[in-house]
């Protein structure tokens, strides 16, 4: 079975206007908006790769990279 | 090929403000076109006025950005000419129902193959937050401070009794749900129209009261239900999603093509 592991939160700053829709949406609170009003991964551990934040982001700014991680049950 | 490569990156970052519904149907436009595998060649993006008609400039297809409301005009001449494109043909609310009004219902009524994508932000936003005819009886806008006291269309209704052959409505906060919806609106041979609520939290959501982008979604999460909801028939006043009409008819390009041979036959 495969599994969708984080890589990185790819953000691009002069996209971004910090609108704050991901924050408010991403389920697992894993992002918030610096001093600049910029978005910022604050607890990637937390990151469940829904993807929900790219999906709606207005400005193509963000972007949820991640990679297949194999998980073999126990039998 | 991913999302990034079907946008001008030089005109980024849009003009659109911060949390604008509008970028949200970018992307979830983006998201179908990937999935289908369409090439950006076969893709016509004609667009009229309005913030909504900027998305033309932003994406990497054959774009046409053309005269307020004629949008479907242009498109219908382009498809005519070479019906082996895929024609979208993104309005906003002021756009598709007041300016163009006619040119949509005839469209409709002629289920000629396009995609025609209703941006419904419920305001004139770029010319300053002036109401359109979706704004609703009860609203206000800039040229409505003591209250709108004009009904709106309802974009399904108007679509179905003019004759599209698909008919559907999503929203801004239903991603997925909406990816599905425009996927399957550009695959449907025939006239398609979406109408997909969107957020101007600039004009309408702060003329109203509706607070930050982000709650005017949840509103919409709130306020709309699946198409055939129960809770439906308990509160009329919400609004339903989904694909209201998905149906087969002569098309447009198709039936000229035979009275083009209809009328060479003696030649």
């Amino acid at each position: 079975m495969a599994k969708l592991k984080l890589k990185r939160h790819v953000i691009n700053r002069d996209w971004c206007k910090g609108c704050g829709i991901c924050v408010h949406f991403c389920p697992q609170h894993v992002l918030e908006l610096d001093d600049q009003d910029k978005v910022f991964a604050a607890r990637p551990q937390d990151c469940v790769c829904c993807k929900l934040c790219e999906l709606r982001c207005p400005d193509l700014a963000i972007e949820v990279e991640t990679e297949e991680e194999m998980i073999w049950a126990d039998r | 090929m991913a999302t990034k490569d079907y946008i001008r990156e030089r005109f980024f970052p849009h003009i659109w403000c911060p949390g604008c519904g509008h970028g949200i149907i970018m992307n979830a436009l983006l998201h179908a076109i990937e999935q289908i595998g369409l090439k950006k060649n076969d893709i016509v993006m004609v667009s009229g006025i309005g913030c909504s008609s900027r998305i033309s400039g932003y994406l990497d297809f054959h774009t046409l950005h053309t005269i307020h409301g004629r949008a479907l005009a242009f498109a219908t001449g382009v498809k005519i000419s070479r019906p082996e494109l895929t024609l979208l043909v993104p309005m906003g609310d002021g756009d598709a129902l007041s300016i163009g009004g006619n040119h949509f219902i005839h469209a409709c009524r002629r289920n000629i193959d396009m995609t025609a994508i209703v941006m419904n932000n419920r305001v004139y936003g770029m010319t300053g937050g002036q109401y359109s005819p979706l704004s609703g009886y009860g609203t206000y806008a800039t040229t409505a401070p003591y209250m709108n006291i004009d009904q709106d269309f309802d974009v399904v209704q108007l679509a179905t009794a003019s004759g599209a052959t698909f008919v559907a409505r999503s929203t801004t906060y239903h991603v997925h749900e909406m990816t599905a919806i425009l996927k399957a609106a550009i695959l449907h041979k025939g006239f398609s129209v979406v109408e997909v609520m969107s957020q101007c939290p600039t004009y309408f959501g702060r003329k109203n009261k509706e607070g930050s982008a982000s709650d005017m979604m949840e509103k919409f999460r709130a306020r709309t239900v699946p198409l055939g909801s129960k809770k439906k028939q308990e509160d009329p006043t919400l609004i339903e999603r989904g694909i209201f009409v998905d149906k087969q008819m002569p098309e447009y390009c198709e039936e000229y093509q035979k009275i083009i041979g209809r009328a060479m036959k003696d030649k």
